[in-house]
């Protein structure tokens, strides 16, 4: 049975257990003054499979990404990666143990070039220590293997032509190829892909999706926000709803857009028609 | 009253000298640190000049306080400078960037304080600075007092030639260290961080163990150009290390070219060049009556040439933001 199979007979209700979870999420909440942004009571994702997470502008995905990957410590509560409690660590031994995340506004390195900028994304480099660094012999091999590594990446990505640019040339959704593929050489077992397709053209869209999903032929578990209901309907395995903080709803895709708990969350409470996905209402700055 | 007047071998001999002496050194050696800190780690120090006294009141002391031998004072120079960047980077380098530059400036100003203060007296002999180190040195030279060395008309004293050779190897070395760690994956670290700290540490980078790292060696690095100066000048004042100084170690570094390995040097060379020559210039075009005393005395070229340098690198900035050597390519993707 494949992860994806597994979650087949899985209940669509909020904070249900799945068969083997590789982050477990347990009471976290985090407040900013008087708003509480975060506030999930329980939530387990599934290993091996995709994952969508959609709510509105505001809901607090970007505040749960942090909190999960380290760049924010939640108030209460903790989280679980692979076995681990991961709540109290930093961002970078979180993404050393194979949590690695991009980030809703871009981060490429722009005074970096393309290369660089996937070089650096190699984890247990000999050649990051200083001492190490001054004696070229002890790094170079390994060097050229991260090297090699990376150019296949750039290839299958596309972007093998921009390879000596700076990667502060790049467009908009260039930066975003270089960001995802910028993370797989990190070797992630669990990538958390904050709006990946914002700001991307559609043509480019469809080869992200497909890149998304080979990451989950691979063995990578995806997490991602996205405001398109298209694309959360093709490439993911299960959907789990933000509202004001708290997780509204969980199930299979196609469960997600009657439900009326998600209806009242976008649209208010007065709406008692179902979510046309088709019309993209969902659709939030993308 | 006319430029024949004017001793050209004169000024350029002492322009020349000047650019190669070990002040010249000092600025290099302090600008190659900051070039660290901020060309490649994205660092605003603004207190390197505390760096710089702590590199020659280490040496210094480790003399004058401990009779260590010449080269283990160099090491407790060295460390001296680190512990520095220690204090000052442990508890500001989680904070935003803007952090550390508050407290370098403060920081730099507290060391000057407390070295020439009354308390400190029995250690560092406060605003009397420390002068009794120089002999362990003097007996490695083996150049002789009473001659002198050089290229042709360049030339120094031999007590002082010895500061002048090895300043200028220090230079080397570190130019030769700063070009490895930039071209290995150490580098790549420090620039991704220098970039964007949180993309590096998305990608499981220690950010705050590195900007230390940084913050120590481009530290290290100003403190040895404190010892070139402690030779040079055979005397360690507290009041060589005043606040404004750093600022000239700023200026040589945007001289240069900032990101550059050798920038810095050609920075401090130029900048050396430039103020002798001006001076020298003056002087000498007041003394031939070509500038009425009523206008300037020679008292006050001191002051105009720093007007002149000023407006220099005003001019610079405006027609070669990136420096000398700075790429404009590179400087452009900040504004895009
Ligand atoms: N650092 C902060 N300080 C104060 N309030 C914050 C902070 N970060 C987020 N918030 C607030 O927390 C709430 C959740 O924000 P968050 O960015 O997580 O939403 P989001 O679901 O990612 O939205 P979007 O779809 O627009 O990206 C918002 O009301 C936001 O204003
Ligand atoms: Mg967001």
């Amino acid at each position: 049975m494949t992860p994806a199979e597994q979650l087949a007979d899985i209940a669509a209700e909020p904070g249900v257990s799945k068969p083997d979870p590789i982050l477990v999420v347990d009471n976290v909440t985090r407040a900013f003054g008087g708003l509480k942004a975060v506030d999930v009571d329980h939530l387990e994702v599934q290993r091996g499979v995709i994952t969508a997470l959609i709510g509105p502008n505001g809901a607090g995905k970007t505040t749960f990404f942090n909190l999960l990957t380290g760049f924010d410590q939640p108030d209460t509560g903790n989280a679980v990666f692979d076995g681990d409690v991961a709540s109290g660590q930093s961002s970078h031994e979180l993404a050393r143990k194979g949590m690695v995340r991009t980030f809703q506004l871009t981060k490429a390195l722009t005074k970096l070039s393309v290369i660089e900028n996937m070089k650096l994304g190699a984890t247990h480099q000999r050649g990051e220590h200083f001492f190490t660094a001054l004696f070229s012999p002890l790094w170079n091999v390994q060097e050229k293997e991260i090297e090699s590594r990376a150019d296949a990446l750039l290839e299958r990505f596309k972007l093998d032509h921009m390879r000596d640019e700076y990667a502060g040339t790049m467009s908009g959704g260039q930066r975003k190829l270089l960001e995802m593929a910028r993370s797989l050489m990190a070797d992630p077992t669990l990538v958390m892909l904050d709006e990946p397709m914002a700001g991307v053209n559609p043509a480019l869209t469809q080869s992200l999706l497909e890149h998304v999903k080979s990451l989950r032929s691979e063995g990578i578990t995806v997490m991602f926000v996205e405001h398109d209901m298209d694309v959360v309907r093709d490439i993911s395995d299960w959907v789990v709803v933000m509202a004001e903080g708290r997780i509204i709803a969980e199930g299979p895709p196609d469960s997600i857009g009657s439900n009326q708990q998600v209806i009242d969350a976008y649209l208010g409470s007065h709406h008692d028609s179902a979510l046309d996905l088709d019309a993209d209402l969902l659709g939030g700055e993308s | 009253m006319s430029l024949a007047a004017i001793d050209w071998g004169f000024i350029l001999t002492q322009s020349v000298t000047q650019a190669f002496d070990f002040n010249a050194v000092v600025y290099a050696l302090a600008a190659i640190g900051l070039n660290v800190h901020f060309g490649y780690a994205g660092l605003l120090n603004f207190g390197q000049v505390g760096f710089v006294a702590m590199g020659a009141y280490g040496m210094g002391l480790s003399i004058t306080l401990w009779q260590l031998n010449p080269f283990l004072a160099v090491i407790v120079g060295m460390i001296f400078a680190a512990i520095f960047a220690l204090i000052l980077g442990l508890p500001t380098l989680r904070l935003r960037s803007d952090y550390l530059a508050i407290v370098t400036i403060a920081a730099a100003e507290i060391v000057r304080l407390i070295a020439r203060s009354t308390v400190m007296r029995p250690i560092t002999r406060g605003a009397e600075g420390l002068n009794e180190f120089i002999g362990p040195f003097r007996d490695l030279s083996p150049f002789s007092a009473s001659q002198t060395y050089g290229i042709g008309p360049i030339e120094w004293r031999g007590s002082q030639f010895f500061a002048v050779v090895v300043g200028w190897v220090l230079v080397g070395l570190s130019l030769l260290l700063v070009a490895q760690l930039m071209r290995s994956p150490w580098g790549r670290v420090v620039k991704a961080i220098r970039e964007d700290e949180d993309a590096a540490r998305a990608l499981g980078k220690n950010a705050y163990w590195y900007k230390l790292q940084a913050l120590i060696l481009g530290g290290v690095i100003g403190g040895l150009g404190g010892m070139v100066q402690a030779l040079g000048n055979a005397t360690v004042q507290p009041d060589f290390f005043v606040a404004p100084l750093t600022f000239f170690f700023w200026l040589v570094l945007i001289l240069g070219g900032v990101g550059r390995v050798w920038a810095p040097v050609f920075g401090a060379v130029v900048y050396w060049f430039m103020i002798t020559f001006i001076q020298n210039t003056g002087r000498q075009m007041v003394d031939a009556g070509m500038i009425p005393t009523s206008i300037m005395d020679t008292s006050q070229i001191d002051q105009i040439r720093f007007w002149i340098v000023g407006a220099a690198l005003a001019l610079l900035m405006v027609f070669r933001p990136q420096g000398f050597f700075g790429s404009r390519e590179e400087m452009a993707l900040d504004a895009r």
